[in-house]
C-alpha cells in the first residue's frame, strides 16, 4: 500500500488540529475590539462543529463498510445517525438551553435536585464516552494498520496517546472554531474523492453494482484472510479459512461467497425478508429506536450546545447540524456501493471498514491522482478520529474530574484526562473483530434507553421525580449495559435471544419509560416542589426571561 | 412468537428480581446499623426531626408546614397536629379538622400572650358524639430574636398527659429554632443583594466626575464624539444601576466594561492600552452581576493613574472544560501583597469608613465574597501581585452552578 502521501497527509492533518488548538483562539481574539471579542458564536459555526465532532471514525468508515458488506439494511445507521437530530430538536434543544445545565448531570441537579442522581447519571455518562470512544480507537488503529501495515494494536494506542496528551495539555478545550475546520475537513475529504469515483465509475463504462452472477475481481487480487470464516466459492465448494491464510484470484474470477455477510445481489440489494424472520425487522426497528433517541444522550454533543446564547439559538444550531450531517451521510453510502464493484476482496478478509481508506486507489489506480485522492481521504479519517475522541475525551475527563475527583484545579483534569483516556484504549485492543458501527450502535442504545427518557419526561412531564428517573435510569440503562457487555465480551448467542442482546433498543427503551413513568407516580409525593419554576425557566421564551 | 414473548417476559422477571434483590440487600444493609433499642430511638427521632427540619427551614408556608406537620405528629405522637402562623393556622395533619375555629382562637391566644397552654374537653365542645378530640397541648415557636413567629398544636385522644405536654413544649422549642434559621437564612440573602446595591452606589462617584469632566473636554473640540461618549455613558449607567437581577451573562459584563474602557480611553488617550482574548464559547456563562468590572476598573486605576508613559490592561477568558477561568492583569505599580492582605482584614473587622484608599479593598473583598457566598468557597478570587510588578487578578466560574442563572 506504498502510498507516500499518506502518512505526510495525516501528519498535517494532526499538526494542523494540534496547532490551531494551541494558538488559533490567541491569534484570532488578541485584538483590542470589544465588539469582535464578545461577538457569540453563531448557529451556522457552532452547527459545524457540532457536526465536526459528531462525524465519527464510525460515520467516515463503518457505515461505508456496513453497506458494502450487509447492503440495504444497514441504511438505517446513516438515516438514524442524521435524524437522531429531529428528535434532539423538537424535544430537547431549546428547552435544554435555558435550563443552563453544561452536562447532563447538571440537569438532573437542576430538575430533580438529587444528588444521588447526579451521580448515576454520571456513571452513565462515563460508561457512554468510554463506549463511544473504543470505536473511534479501533478505527484508527485499523486505517493506520491499512495505510501503513504496522499493527493494529501500535496504531490504536499510539493515536490514543496522541489524543489524550493533546486534550491533557489544554490544546482541545472545546475550541469550536477547530472543531468546525474539521467538518468542512470531513465534507471535503470525502466528497472531492467521491467526484472522481462517480466519473471512472462512468468511465469504466457503469459497471453493475449487483450483477447477476454475483461479484467478480476487477484485477488479479492476493488476499490475506485476517477472520476465520466459510467461503463458498464459485464452483460451490465451501473453504474453511483461518487468519494468516492466503488466498489468490485471477481477474475476472467471481468472489467467493462469505458466511455471515450478504453476498448475493437479492440478499444485498433487498431488505431482509420480513415474511420468514422477525428477527431482522426486530432488530431495524431497534436500531432506528437507538440512533433516533440516543443521539440526545451523548455527552460531547449536549455540551456544545450550551456554547448558544439562547434558546432559540439552540434550535437553529440543531436545524443546521441537521442538514450539515445529512448531506456528509450521502458519501458513505456511495462508496459502499462503489465497493462492491472495486474492493470485493473486503468481503473475504472482513476488513470492510476499511473501504473507504482503499477504494480511491482501487479505482483510480496508483497514479498521481489516486494517490492524491487516497491521501486526503486517509487525512479526512484522522480528522474524523480525532475531532470526535478529543471532544468525547474533554467531556469524559470534565465529568470525572468534578463529579467523580470532586476538584475543578487544572491538575485534576489533566489526571481525569489521563484515566478517562487509559480505559478505551484498553478496551480497543479487545474488541478489534468489532464493526466499527455496531459498537456506536451499542453506545447509540445505552444512551437512548437511560438519558432519552430521563430528558423527555424531565423536561415536558412535571410529574417526574428523582426516584422515578433513577429507577428508570437503572433498569432500562442497566438492561442495555447489560447487552453491551453481553455481546461484547459474552458468549456467542443464536436464535432470539442474540438478536434481543445485539440490539437491544426495542426493547429497553420502552421499558426505561414505563418504569420511570410507573416510579414516579408510586412517588408522587417526593416530586420536587419547585417543578413549576423549573418549567417556567426551560419552556419560557427566553425574551420574557429578563 | 410464543417463544419470543416467553423470552421477553423471561428477561424482565430476571431484572426485576435482581432490582428487588437490589433494594432489599439495600434496605438490610441500612437496618443493620442500628443495634441496640436506645440507638434505633435515637436514629427513629433524630431522623423523624430531619425530615421536618427540611420543609421548616423554607420559612413558615402552607405547603412547608403541611409537610412538616406530619413528622411533627409523629414525634409528638398525637392524635393531631396543627401548626399556626400569627395570621392563620396554615396545616393540620391527623384528626380535630372539625375543631380548627377552636384551635385556632386558641393558637392565637397563645401567640400574643407567649405562654402555652392546655386545652381541656370544656374548651373543645363539640356536638359529635364521636368526637375523637378530648384535648389539645398549644405551644409558642419562637422566631428569631426573641419574637414569636407561630404555634404549635397537638391534639389529644384524652386529657393531655404531663409527658405530651413536656414532648409538645420541646418539639415546639426545636421547630421555633429551624423557624429561626429560616428567618436568618433570608436575612443573609437580603444582606448579599444590600451588598450589591452598595457596590453599585459605591464604585460610581469617582468614575462619574471623570468620566463627565473627560466628555466635557470635547464638547467643543469634538461635539459628535462628546456626543457618543454621553450616549456611552448613559448605556453604562443604566446598566451599572439595573434594579432587578443578581446575575448576568459573561457577554453582557463584557459588553459594559467595553463602555466604560471607550469612556477611560476617552480621558487616558493612548496612555491605556487594552488587550482582550475572550474565548467565544464562554460568553453565555453565567456569573453574579457586576464582579468584573470592578476588577477591571481597579486595573486601570493601578495600571494607569499612579505611574508615568503607558499602560497596558488585559482581559482574558477561557473556556476549561466545566469552568470558565477569567483573568485581568495590569502591568501598573502593584503593591505589597501584604498591604493588601491587612486591608482586607482591616475592613472586614471595621464596621465604618474604610480607611484612605476604600475603591481596592472594597472592590477585590466584595467580588471575592460574592463569589464565595454563590459558588462556594473553592471559587474565591486569586490575587497575584507585588511593588512595581503588576497585578493580575483570576477568577473561576462554573459553568453550571444550581441556582444561579442570568436574568433572576
Amino acid at each position: 500500500m506504498g502510498n507516500d502521501l499518506v502518512v505526510p497527509a495525516i501528519v498535517a492533518v494532526t499538526l494542523i488540529t494540534v496547532a490551531i488548538g494551541f494558538y488559533g483562539l490567541r491569534l484570532a481574539r488578541t485584538t483590542s475590539d470589544f465588539l469582535v471579542a464578545s461577538r457569540v458564536v453563531s448557529p451556522t459555526w457552532n452547527a459545524a462543529a457540532i457536526g465536526g465532532e459528531y462525524l465519527s471514525a464510525a460515520s467516515f468508515l463503518g457505515v461505508a463498510g456496513l453497506i458494502l458488506k450487509y447492503g440495504v439494511d444497514v441504511l438505517w445507521y446513516p438515516v438514524g445517525f442524521a435524524a437522531g437530530y429531529l428528535a434532539l430538536l423538537l424535544f430537547v434543544a431549546a428547552p435544554l438551553r435555558r435550563s443552563g445545565a453544561f452536562t447532563l448531570p447538571d440537569f438532573c441537579e437542576l430538575r430533580l435536585g438529587s444528588r444521588r442522581l447526579r451521580t448515576l447519571a454520571t456513571i452513565f455518562v462515563i460508561f457512554i464516552g468510554w463506549l463511544y470512544l473504543v470505536p473511534q480507537l479501533q478505527g484508527a488503529g485499523l486505517t493506520l494498520a491499512t495505510l501503513t501495515g504496522s499493527p493494529y494494536p501500535i496504531g490504536a494506542l499510539v493515536v490514543g496517546a496522541v489524543v489524550t496528551a493533546n486534550v491533557a495539555l489544554g490544546g482541545m478545550r472545546a475550541v469550536t472554531f477547530v472543531q468546525a475546520f474539521q467538518y468542512w475537513l470531513k465534507l471535503t475529504a470525502l466528497a472531492l474523492p467521491a467526484i472522481f469515483l462517480a466519473l471512472q465509475w462512468q468511465a469504466d463504462g457503469r459497471p453493475a453494482v449487483t450483477p447477476p452472477d454475483g461479484a467478480t475481481f476487477r484485477t488479479a487480487t492476493t488476499v490475506v484472510v485476517e477472520q476465520r470464516a466459510v467461503l463458498t466459492l464459485g464452483d460451490g465448494q465451501t473453504l474453511e479459512v483461518r487468519p494468516g491464510d492466503e488466498l489468490s484470484f485471477a481477474e475476472g474470477e467471481p468472489v467467493p461467497e462469505v458466511s455471515g455477510v450478504a453476498n448475493g445481489a437479492t440478499d444485498w440489494l433487498l431488505p431482509s425478508d420480513a415474511g420468514s424472520d422477525d428477527r431482522g425487522l426486530f432488530a431495524t426497528y431497534s436500531l432506528i429506536l437507538a440512533t433516533f433517541l440516543g443521539t440526545m444522550g451523548l455527552p460531547h454533543v449536549l455540551v456544545r450546545f450550551y456554547t448558544n446564547p439562547d434558546g432559540a439559538a439552540a434550535r437553529r444550531t440543531t436545524l443546521v447540524v441537521l442538514a450539515l450531517v445529512g448531506v456528509f451521510y450521502l458519501l458513505p453510502t456511495i462508496y459502499g456501493v462503489l465497493g462492491r464493484i472495486y474492493t470485493p476482496q473486503l468481503l473475504v478478509t472482513g476488513q470492510t471498514d476499511a473501504v473507504v481508506v482503499l477504494l480511491p486507489e482501487a479505482a483510480l489506480g496508483a497514479g498521481t491522482t489516486g494517490r492524491l485522492l487516497a491521501a486526503l481521504v486517509a487525512a479526512g479519517a484522522f480528522a474524523a478520529f480525532l475531532s470526535t475522541s478529543s471532544g468525547l475525551l474533554t467531556s469524559v475527563a470534565g465529568v470525572i474530574s468534578t463529579d467523580v475527583l470532586g476538584r475543578g484545579s487544572v491538575r485534576g483534569f489533566r489526571l481525569a484526562t489521563v484515566i478517562a483516556g487509559v480505559v478505551p484504549m484498553v478496551l480497543a485492543l479487545n474488541v478489534s473483530g468489532m464493526d466499527v458501527s455496531q459498537v456506536v450502535g451499542l453506545a447509540f442504545a445505552v444512551a437512548a434507553s437511560s438519558f432519552c427518557p430521563l430528558l423527555v419526561l424531565g423536561i415536558w412531564w412535571r410529574g417526574l421525580t428523582d426516584a422515578g428517573a433513577a429507577a428508570g435510569i437503572l433498569v432500562g440503562g442497566g438492561a442495555a449495559v447489560t447487552s453491551v457487555l453481553v455481546t461484547v465480551l459474552g458468549p456467542a448467542l443464536t436464535g432470539w435471544p442474540a438478536s434481543l442482546i445485539a440490539q437491544p433498543a426495542a426493547w429497553t427503551v420502552p421499558l426505561a419509560f414505563t418504569v420511570m413513568v410507573a416510579v414516579s407516580l408510586a412517588t408522587r409525593r417526593r416530586a420536587p416542589t419547585d417543578v413549576g419554576r423549573t418549567m417556567l425557566r426551560l419552556h419560557a421564551p427566553d425574551a420574557l426571561r429578563s | 412468537m410464543g417463544g419470543n414473548i416467553s423470552a421477553v417476559i423471561g428477561v424482565f422477571s430476571l431484572v426485576s428480581v435482581l432490582a428487588g434483590a437490589l433494594f432489599a440487600v439495600g434496605r438490610l444493609r441500612g437496618r443493620r446499623g442500628i443495634a441496640t433499642p436506645g440507638q434505633r430511638a435515637t436514629y427513629e427521632v433524630l431522623h423523624t426531626a430531619g425530615l421536618a427540619a427540611e420543609p421548616l427551614r423554607a420559612g413558615l408556608n402552607p405547603a412547608g408546614a403541611a409537610k412538616a406537620a406530619r413528622h411533627l405528629r409523629t414525634l409528638i405522637g398525637s392524635e393531631g397536629l396543627a401548626l399556626a402562623d400569627t395570621d392563620d393556622l396554615l396545616a393540620l395533619d391527623g384528626r380535630g379538622a372539625h375543631h380548627r375555629e377552636q384551635l385556632r382562637a386558641a393558637a392565637r391566644r397563645v401567640i400574643t400572650s407567649e405562654r402555652s397552654t392546655v386545652l381541656g374537653e370544656a374548651e373543645l365542645t363539640c356536638n359529635r358524639i364521636d368526637c375523637p378530640v378530648r384535648g389539645a397541648v398549644v405551644a409558642p415557636l419562637g422566631g428569631a430574636s426573641g419574637r414569636i413567629a407561630g404555634a404549635l398544636v397537638a391534639v389529644t385522644g384524652g386529657a393531655p398527659a404531663p409527658g405530651l405536654v413536656q414532648a409538645t413544649l420541646e418539639t415546639a422549642h426545636w421547630a421555633g429554632s429551624q423557624v429561626a434559621l429560616a428567618e436568618l437564612d433570608s436575612s443573609r440573602e437580603r444582606l448579599a443583594r444590600a451588598e450589591v446595591r452598595a457596590l453599585r452606589a459605591q464604585i460610581s462617584p469617582h468614575f462619574i466626575y471623570n468620566a463627565l469632566t473627560a466628555i466635557g473636554s470635547f464638547v467643543r473640540t469634538d461635539p459628535e464624539r462628546a456626543r457618543e461618549l454621553i450616549l456611552e455613558f448613559a448605556e453604562f449607567t443604566r446598566y451599572s444601576f439595573r434594579a432587578h437581577g443578581e446575575f448576568t451573562t459573561l457577554a453582557e459584563e463584557l459588553r459594559s466594561i467595553d463602555r466604560y474602557l471607550t469612556i477611560e480611553r476617552a480621558r487616558f488617550g493612548d496612555r491605556l492600552q487594552v488587550r482582550l482574548q475572550i474565548a467565544p464559547e464562554v460568553l453565555p456563562v453565567t456569573l453574579p452581576f457586576l464582579c468584573l468590572q470592578p476588577l477591571v476598573e481597579n486595573a486601570v486605576r493601578h495600571g494607569l493613574s499612579r505611574k508615568p508613559g503607558t499602560g497596558m490592561v488585559s482581559i482574558e477568558a477561557q473556556d476549561a472544560g466545566a469552568e470558565c477561568h477569567i483573568t485581568v492583569e495590569d502591568d501598573g505599580v502593584g503593591m505589597d501583597p501584604a498591604t493588601l492582605t491587612a486591608g482586607i482584614a482591616e475592613l472586614a473587622g471595621s464596621t465604618g469608613d474604610p480607611g484612605d484608599d476604600p475603591g481596592q479593598h472594597v472592590g477585590l473583598s466584595n467580588v471575592d465574597e460574592r463569589l464565595r457566598s454563590v459558588f462556594g468557597d473553592r471559587f474565591g478570587l486569586v490575587v497575584e501581585t507585588g511593588v512595581g510588578s503588576g497585578t493580575k487578578v483570576s477568577m473561576r466560574v462554573p459553568k453550571f452552578h444550581p441556582g444561579v442563572r442570568a436574568g433572576s
